[in-house]
């Protein structure tokens, strides 16, 4: 068993990866010498050296279709995004160019590449880089989308993306880099790509959170006396709707927690696909805990204000229980006294 | 929804406004020394602040580069319009900003620059041609384009400025902006700040080309390389090319070449630094080279430089005591500005 951070687990699934298969590469802007500036890259560049390992210009652009290319090529490129917010200067490369390759050679060419990024509040980055951006991601056909929740899952999915054969996103959340968790790495903790896990069993609602909210809702959980089942969704597109569904049609109730602000995003995704399927068997309606629709302020007061923290979280979960109705959102309470 | 507009937040500036501020370090050599000791107290003020753990957040220091922002702040005309970038507590300083802003910002205080919601990278000033600071690389390029064009259009006489670092060369915003403005022949000046490191990359490890302004070969631009511990040698580069803008001659670009005496960021010790380059910099430091150079010509002398030195500090811990006293903002504050109101 290792003890391992969420940076050293990325790390270590790096070099599995590039030790197992001599076509992954990686690079991004600093990620070779320095490690990258989250450290999910130390000592590639040591023990791969500097023909698999390489540091690139800040040129986002490039990083995207450089991988594009060199999949197409033949490699198995794994490149960094440093912060998902800069994939807005590279998005023609993913979704336009990369995601499509494979239809538009009507499958002759295949672009096995894998973008990793880290995302999402909570660090005092503010608004340009703090965002989760999966929308940008979800409408695109071709692509895979996965969001990893801890040290394990950054392990386990990671590896499986790197083994896909058409291009994946991998989302990490930048405030659990350092957050540990014990997993033995190797092939038996690769997680398959499209399948959700149930982190605690519950009978009474079904709680579905991603990334960072995973944690914050199994907090949040916690601190309630109710049977709630919690599930990691982990592959964003595509996203286990059995699963899901399962779970909610044995509960009658759903709820979401989303970093992400209440438009767009995966949340009304999942709440739209459960409505229309289980529409007559919910027996409360469908609650989705956000952020609300502005930019990530700085300050940390109301960084951790936007943000649905576990506090929160429990208040929201615990009025809907009670009353099968919707808690209105924080702010929509300015001023009221809670 | 419960949030109306709410009251406009009502900034204490330091007795003087931003605009005194800046016609100070226009007209007068010894404003513009003074400018550069508060940006070099303010750096060290908002270390101690993140040491002491009251300031969170990413935050950016410029000590050893404070003659490029005072250089800058001197030659463009407080009706120009800057747009700046993630390194720019020296730039909006020298502009004119308030020590008060600068660290009620860094603070998260409702009195910073932008009310505590943007975070130290994130400075502006309206007043004094401080429009807009970009933390993406490279962004800022084609939107001083697009000023230069409303100022074109206009008529105004306005010439916009980008500043940028060395890193930010490789990315497509700063090609497709200088092509159009030179293909457009607006009046901007794009200047790239060489502190010699893009995070923790040396930039001849990013570049293919050197010296960086050779780029503007290739957009039949003007180009000049620039000693950036020297505010004249800045103002004089500066001022020269605001002028070719002004006068209807297009854009050029400029490369000041500085350095960063700390890391890219608090975390970083900056391990990657060849031995002894720091110190051969630190022997061209900007405020040195400027005292000297005013002694020489009997405008000070050292009992003067200290008294100097210390009324910065004394400004500068002010400002912090004055921000740590101030509010944050509401939560209401992150709901306002998201869309202006309509005018119409
Ligand atoms: C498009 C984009 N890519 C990457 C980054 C991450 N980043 C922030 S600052 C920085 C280094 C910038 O170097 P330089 O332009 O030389 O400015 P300096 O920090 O030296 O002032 C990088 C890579 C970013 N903010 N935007
Ligand atoms: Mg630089």
């Amino acid at each position: 068993m290792a003890r391992l951070r969420m940076n050293q687990a990325i790390g270590a699934a790096l070099a599995d990866a590039m030790a197992e298969d001599p076509t992954v590469v990686v690079f991004g802007e600093d990620v070779a010498a320095a490690g990258g500036v989250f450290k999910t890259s130390v000592g590639l560049l040591e023990r791969f050296g500097p023909e698999r390992v390489r540091d690139t210009p800040i040129s986002e652009m490039a990083i995207v279709g450089t991988a594009v290319g060199a999949a197409m090529g033949g490699l198995r490129p794994v490149a960094e995004i440093m912060f998902a917010d800069f994939f807005g200067v590279a998005l023609d490369q993913v979704v336009t160019q990369g995601a499509l390759v494979h239809y538009l050679t009507r499958g002759a060419v295949t672009v096995p590449m894998v973008i990793r990024s880290s995302v999402g509040a909570g660090r005092g980055f503010a608004a340009t880089h703090s965002r989760t951006v999966e929308e940008w991601f979800l409408s695109a056909p071709g692509l895979k989308l996965v969001e990893v929740s801890g040290a394990r899952t950054a392990y386990g999915l990671l590896r499986a993306a790197v083994r896909e054969e058409g291009p994946v996103v991998v989302l990490e959340p930048r405030a659990l880099y350092g957050t540990r968790e014990e997993f033995e790495p190797g092939d038996d903790a690769v997680i398959p790509l499209g399948v959700a896990e149930v982190r605690r069993e519950g009978a009474d609602a079904t709680v579905v959170a991603v990334g960072q909210t995973v944690g914050i809702a199994s907090e949040a959980i916690e601190r309630l006396d109710a049977s709630i089942e919690l599930i990691d969704l982990l592959t964003l597109r595509p996203w286990d709707v059995e699963t899901v569904l399962a779970s909610v049609a044995r509960t009658g109730r759903l709820a979401l927690v989303e970093e992400h602000p209440f438009t767009g995003g995966w949340g009304p995704e999942v709440a739209s696909r459960v409505g229309q399927e289980l529409f007559g068997e919910l027996t409360s309606p469908i609650l989705r805990i956000t952020a609300p629709d502005v930019p990530v302020p700085f300050t940390r007061d109301l960084e951790f204000r936007y943000l649905p923290t576990a506090e929160y979280v429990a208040a929201q979960l615990g009025r809907w229980l009670e009353t099968d109705t919707l808690p209105s959102p924080w702010w929509e309470r300015i001023g009221e006294e809670v | 929804m419960a949030i109306g507009k709410g009251p406009e937040v009502v900034t204490t500036y330091d007795a003087k406004t931003p605009l005194m501020r800046r016609e100070e370090v226009i007209a007068d050599p010894l404003a513009r020394l003074e400018r550069m000791m508060e940006i070099r107290h303010a750096e060290q003020k908002i270390r101690e602040l993140h040491e002491e753990g009251l300031a969170w957040g990413s935050t950016h220091s410029c000590d050893g580069q404070e003659a490029v922002a005072v250089g800058i702040a001197a030659a463009v005309a407080p009706t120009d319009h800057v747009v700046g970038a993630h390194r720019g507590h020296g730039l909006g300083l020298a502009l004119g900003l308030t020590p008060e802003q600068l660290l009620g910002e860094t603070l998260g205080r409702s009195v910073g620059a932008v009310e505590g919601l943007g975070g130290s990278p994130h400075l502006v000033e309206t007043s004094v041609g401080l429009v807009f600071t970009v933390t993406l690389m490279g962004a800022g390029i084609p939107i001083a384009a697009g000023l230069a064009l409303a100022a074109e259009v206009q008529g105004s006489g306005r010439v916009a400025v980008a500043v940028f670092g060395d890193g930010s060369v490789n990315i497509g915003a700063f090609h497709e902006g200088l092509n159009l403005a030179s293909l457009w022949k607006l009046p901007a000046v794009f200047v790239i700040e060489n502190n010699h490191y893009g995070e923790f990359s040396r930039y001849d490890r990013t570049t293919a080309v050197e010296p960086l302004a050779r780029r503007a070969e290739a957009y039949d631009l003007p180009w000049e390389l620039v000693d950036g511990q020297d505010v004249d040698a800045v103002i004089a580069a500066v001022g020269a090319a605001v002028e070719r803008a002004r006068v209807g001659e297009g854009p050029t670009l400029l490369e000041l070449r500085t350095y960063r005496y700390f890391g890219h960021s608090r975390s970083d010790r900056a391990p990657y630094r060849p031995e002894g380059e720091l110190e051969a910099w630190r022997a061209r430091d900007p405020i040195r080279i400027l005292g000297e150079r005013l002694e020489a010509v009997g405008m000070v002398d050292a009992d003067a430089l200290a008294e100097i030195d210390e009324r910065c500090r004394e400004r500068i811990e002010a400002a912090a005591a004055h921000a740590l006293a101030s509010p944050v903002a509401d939560p209401g504050a992150m709901f306002r500005h998201v869309y202006p109101e309509p005018n119409r």
